[in-house]
């Protein structure tokens, strides 16, 4: 197989990747109780909360990484865990908060480490592996970078490495926790409409994020968490209110329109 | 070094591509590792060979290469297969194997200090054989099976220790290298309260030496290795995406707690191989991977390279320990200061940047 099939349009079937009454804990801490949630196809999905609500648990649930000890998570139909990892890999990607990238690596070998589910010990580098990494450099603006190496990079240049690096996997679903986290502001702008941009071009998005105002911005869908609960769900414009800021966030705040994009944007109030 | 060209700048990946079956059959390396690597497997032949023609009764290299086609005088013959090959051959072997050792754990580790000797399974290998010597009194397969045992007995301890919801690399060298340092203790310990006559022969043993190395451990070794590196070669893929930590090795496909398990036993394996055979021979698995590493400026350390290093540097240093002095040292002895400069120059370096 190799990645052509991604380019397709998501199927219209609602919900390729849906968790179904989810409990989610570590050893002796709860985080979630009968959690469920579908990620609609083609959405660029931001799910929001406050710190330790468990979204960034929510995430890796969806992504395999975390098994839930009840319920289940469902990618196209089966048991995301009862199916073979290498095969997930090919429809479902995730970048990490913790990626660690080894000394020495060029951002081009970094981005062709993405092919490994596509790979196997004869097929190590076809030529599809070849055109998935190319392109996944040109969409995230790193060809120009692809022989420097990744610790010489700026934050928002290494971001894009690693963004280009999961999107050489060719997965119609993407996955990403806090990926603007240590960017500043230019850099936060900048990855989002990349991410804005691949979902243009139909790829699933699913984005852990700490900036509400971009999150409403950026967002088809939004999912506010708190306390492990989903507690609100829907376009930003339907959902977000004063309202909800104070229950998610415990933030006394007024919500007017972005006056560049029009969406929610939240203005907090002064604490007494 | 030969045929060195900095990676342009350009849209693709670098290296030589080779492709059959429209792919099926796949593989990219970059032009520095591979010159590297023939570099150093002719550096390896050519001192083997001057190896095979050094010692109290002098060859010639043609005379070397005569007797390795089993041609010339049955003297020379012998000399050479039987004295002298064996030994080079083992170098070779046993380097290769604490090369590739250290390669898989500073992989697992993340970590250039995450090598066996560090952390542990030397000390482990020692302390098994040591048992043996003093307790048992066993002779050299017996030895060799209690460093066997000994090492993958501390490898389980580290691993149980170091677990915590998956075993993360920096808590594998921090158990590492304190059960090290109690093993250590326990090993001079055990050292002391032994007849001098035994203690003597454990403390032969320590140093880490070829003398006295032949035909009937090369068997065994070769047998073993045939097995075990193969396997370590199937893993390299799923080990590299390991290095960019465990969430984005799972994500891109890799059962990353089962493929650290079995890492971590061909690791073990191939220490325990190279300690039962030679006793601990140290600083090759901590060095090789990291020189190797610097040489074919590869992104994190590699397996063929680091075995092939380790294989000249120990060859290197038993040829030195026999021929450079009045007597023989034990080859541990000359890896220990190789290690030392190692060090020096690894300081240096990190204290530029």
């Amino acid at each position: 197989m190799t990645g052509n099939d991604t380019n397709k349009r998501p199927e219209t079937t609602p919900g390729r990747l849906h968790g179904w009454n989810l409990t989610l804990r570590y050893e002796d801490r709860p985080i979630s109780h009968s959690l469920s949630v579908a990620i609609p196809d083609g959405s660029f999905t931001v799910i929001v909360g406050a710190n330790a609500c468990g979204k960034s648990t929510l995430l890796k649930a969806l992504a395999r990484l975390f098994k839930p000890s009840a319920g289940t998570i469902v990618l196209d139909g089966k048991d995301i865990f009862e199916q073979r990892t290498h095969d997930v890999a090919r429809r479902l990607g995730l970048l990490p908060q913790s990626a660690n990238a080894p000394d020495g690596i060029t951002v081009a070998d970094l981005v062709a480490r993405g092919r490994y589910p596509h790979q196997s010990f004869l097929r190590q580098w076809s030529k599809a592996d070849e055109t998935a990494v190319c392109a996944a450099m040109e969409a995230a603006s790193v060809a120009d970078l692809s022989a420097r190496l990744i610790s010489e990079l700026s934050g928002g240049q290494r971001q894009r490495a690693w963004i280009a690096m999961v999107l050489a996997q060719e997965t119609p679903i993407l996955l990403l926790d806090e990926p603007t986290t240590f960017l500043d502001i230019a850099h936060q702008i900048e990855t989002l409409e990349l991410l804005a941009d691949l979902n243009a071009k139909g790829r699933t998005i699913v984005a852990v994020l700490h900036d509400l105002n971009q999150a409403c911005r950026y967002a088809s869908n939004l999912i506010a968490m708190r306390n492990g609960s989903i507690i609100a769900e829907g376009s930003p414009a339907d959902i977000v209110t004063e309202h909800l800021v104070q229950a998610v966030f415990g933030l006394g705040c007024i919500v007017i329109d972005d006056p560049v994009s029009g969406t929610p944007m939240i203005v907090p109030r002064k604490r007494k | 070094m030969t045929m060195a060209r900095r990676p342009q700048t350009g849209s693709y990946p670098q290296g030589l591509i080779i492709r059959f079956r429209d792919s099926r059959l796949s593989c990219r390396i970059s032009r520095r590792t591979l010159a590297i690597g023939f570099t150093l497997l002719l550096l390896c032949i050519a001192i083997g060979v001057a190896s095979l023609a050094a010692g109290t009764y002098p060859l010639s290299v043609a005379d070397v290469a005569r007797a390795l086609l089993g041609h010339g005088e049955a003297m020379v013959l012998m000399i050479v297969t039987e004295w002298r090959l064996p030994r080079v051959a083992l170098a070779l072997l046993l380097g290769g194997a604490l090369g590739m050792s250290g390669a898989i754990f500073q992989s697992l580790t993340r970590n250039p200090l995450g090598s066996p000797d560090i952390i542990g399974f030397t000390a482990g290998s020692h302390s098994g054989a040591l048992v043996v010597i003093l307790v048992f009194s066993g002779g050299y397969y017996q030895t060799a099976a209690g460093a066997l045992a000994g090492g993958i007995l501390t490898a389980f301890i580290v691993y149980l220790l170091a677990w915590r919801r998956g075993a993360e690399g920096f808590r594998l060298i921090i158990v590492g290298i304190g059960i090290s340092a109690m093993l250590g203790a326990f090993n001079a310990w055990m050292i002391r309260k032994a007849d001098l006559q035994v203690a003597m022969s454990a403390v032969t043993w320590s140093a880490g030496s070829l003398n006295g190395l032949g035909t009937e451990q090369l068997l065994p070794v070769t047998v073993i290795l045939c097995l075990i590196v193969p396997s370590a070669l199937l893993l390299s893929r799923p080990m590299r995406q390991l290095e960019m930590g465990d969430d984005m090795a799972r994500a891109t496909g890799v059962p990353a707690d089962r493929v650290r398990l079995c890492l971590m036993a061909l690791g073990v394996a191939l220490t325990a191989t190279a300690t039962a055979s030679a006793g601990p021979v140290a600083f090759i698995a901590l060095a090789a991977p990291q020189i190797a590493r610097r040489l074919t400026r590869s992104a994190g350390v590699t397996l063929i390279p680091a075995a092939l290093t380790g294989s000249l540097l120990l060859l290197c240093a038993d040829w030195i320990a026999q021929h450079a002095f009045a007597t023989q040292l034990p080859v541990g002895i000359m890896t220990v200061s190789i290690g030392g400069f190692y060090f020096l120059w690894l300081i240096v370096r990190e204290g530029r940047r």
